[in-house]
């Protein structure tokens, strides 16, 4: 007991970087995942081309891959990022291209009448797209936008191999150092703990949106 | 009064529509009838603006517009479809109320009294809060009439509007075609089942699949 509460602090600071740049990932990905996803439904076909060349891209590559090319990388062609910087750049990027393609079979989903409905009563592209679409999209994605989510719980460990301090690396710094599980056992706990309250979050969003069919 | 002269309309080299021409007087019911595939629905859809005619014109009480690009304010063709396409995550209120303040910037107030009045109408009083997956079959097709009445159309389009009903609620829907007719709308009814647009027509138009070679 006395242990624990002696590497809990380091623990729950890792787990604060954790938390934050997973944070952060949602807030960057979510919005560019959307626009991404217009693009790839959008009838300009060079657009689309590209996004989908952006999206092969980065599913077809390691996330781990990817972050090490932005931090140590990049550099050598004169493009520096911070480490954090580095990290949230490459999970934003990469977690859109994930987004995107949810979106866009989100986006699909919906039937033609309704933007043709739409049409007839005049409403703008934008309002279209804003009041009847993406609430019937946020709904139709929300299982799928969850599993991600919970992904990028786990997937916000990668960032050790740039040196950042999260959560796993403080848990394995702990073990290497004092030769004992503890640490690791705890590290998963509150990877645990982290998963449960974004699940919980995750059935209460889709809860709200069950009042319609 | 609505004017059509001449309208063409094919897709690649099949001639769907060819130098048609129709006029529908104000307050009369135009029934279009005809086999399946001769057109009819084509035929709404370049009157609604959902498709633009290779050729022809449009006249509404003598003034040229033109239904696809048609952006004004001045609210031409209202359209109830054959499967209602109403918003499914908006209630019946909001369904009626989204174009009128978007569109035609009414405050919301304003909207909700009149689609309150269009409501009582079409004996939907108390169904204001609920969505459409609460309604049933004819009550939905009244709140797409009452969506399409909001915008204030000078004519207003049904496409098959007794086909997916129970065959039972037909003179439901003559009954309730022939009461806007006497509160002095302008109506087009596209149907393939010829008692039905007789009983309400003041001029039929007949398509054949033929008449396009």
């Amino acid at each position: 007991m006395h242990y624990i509460s002696e590497i809990l602090p380091s623990l729950l600071s890792g787990a604060g970087m954790t938390l934050q740049i997973f944070l952060w990932t949602l807030i960057g990905s979510l919005p560019l995942g959307l626009i991404l996803s217009l693009g790839l439904i959008s009838k300009i076909k060079p657009l689309q081309w590209l996004i989908n060349f952006y999206v092969w891209l980065m599913r077809g590559t390691p996330l781990l891959l990817q972050l090490i090319f932005v931090f140590y990388g990049l550099p050598l062609i004169g493009i520096v990022f911070p480490r954090y910087e580095a990290a949230l750049f490459a999970f934003i990027l990469n977690y859109a291209a994930y987004f995107a393609e949810i979106f866009r079979g989100g986006l699909q989903s919906i039937d033609n009448g309704q933007y043709e409905s739409a049409r007839v009563l005049r409403l703008s592209y934008g309002q279209t797209i804003r009041k009847i679409v993406i609430p019937q999209v946020v709904k139709i994605v929300i299982p799928s936008v969850g599993n991600e989510v919970i992904n990028l719980i786990k997937d916000s460990s990668l960032v050790y191999v740039i040196g950042i301090g999260d959560l796993l690396r403080a848990g394995n710094v702990a073990t290497a150092r004092d030769v004992t599980l503890v640490p690791l056992v705890l590290v998963a706990v509150l990877y645990l703990l982290l998963t449960a309250v974004t699940t919980f979050v995750l059935r209460r969003i889709e809860k709200r949106y069950s009042y319609w069919k | 009064m609505l004017e059509i002269k001449n309208i063409t309309k094919s897709f690649g080299d099949r001639t769907i529509i060819n130098k048609l021409s129709l006029t529908v007087k104000d307050g009369e019911i135009l029934s279009i009838v005809g086999p399946s595939g001769a057109g009819k629905t084509t035929l709404l859809r370049c009157i609604t603006g959902l498709e633009q005619v290779d050729s022809g014109d449009f006249l509404v009480d003598g003034q040229p517009f033109d239904p696809y690009t048609n952006r004004s304010n001045d609210s031409v063709i209202g359209v109830v479809f054959q499967n209602f396409e109403l918003f499914p995550h908006l209630t019946v209120l909001q369904n009626i109320t989204l174009a009128p303040t978007m569109v035609l910037k009414q405050s919301e107030a304003a909207a909700k009294a009149e689609a309150n009045k269009l409501l009582a109408r079409l004996n939907l009083g108390d169904h204001g809060d609920q969505y459409p997956y609460q309604l049933s079959g004819g009550q939905q097709q009244r709140v797409a009439i009452a969506r399409a009445l909001a915008m204030k159309p000078n004519v207003l389009c049904y496409d098959e509007p007794t086909s997916a009903l129970d065959p039972n609620l037909r003179q439901e829907v003559e009954k309730l075609i022939l009461s806007l007719k006497a509160d002095g709308m302008t109506q087009i009814v596209v149907s393939h089942d010829l008692t039905f647009a007789e009983n309400i027509a003041d001029e039929m138009l007949h398509v054949e699949p033929n008449q396009s070679k």
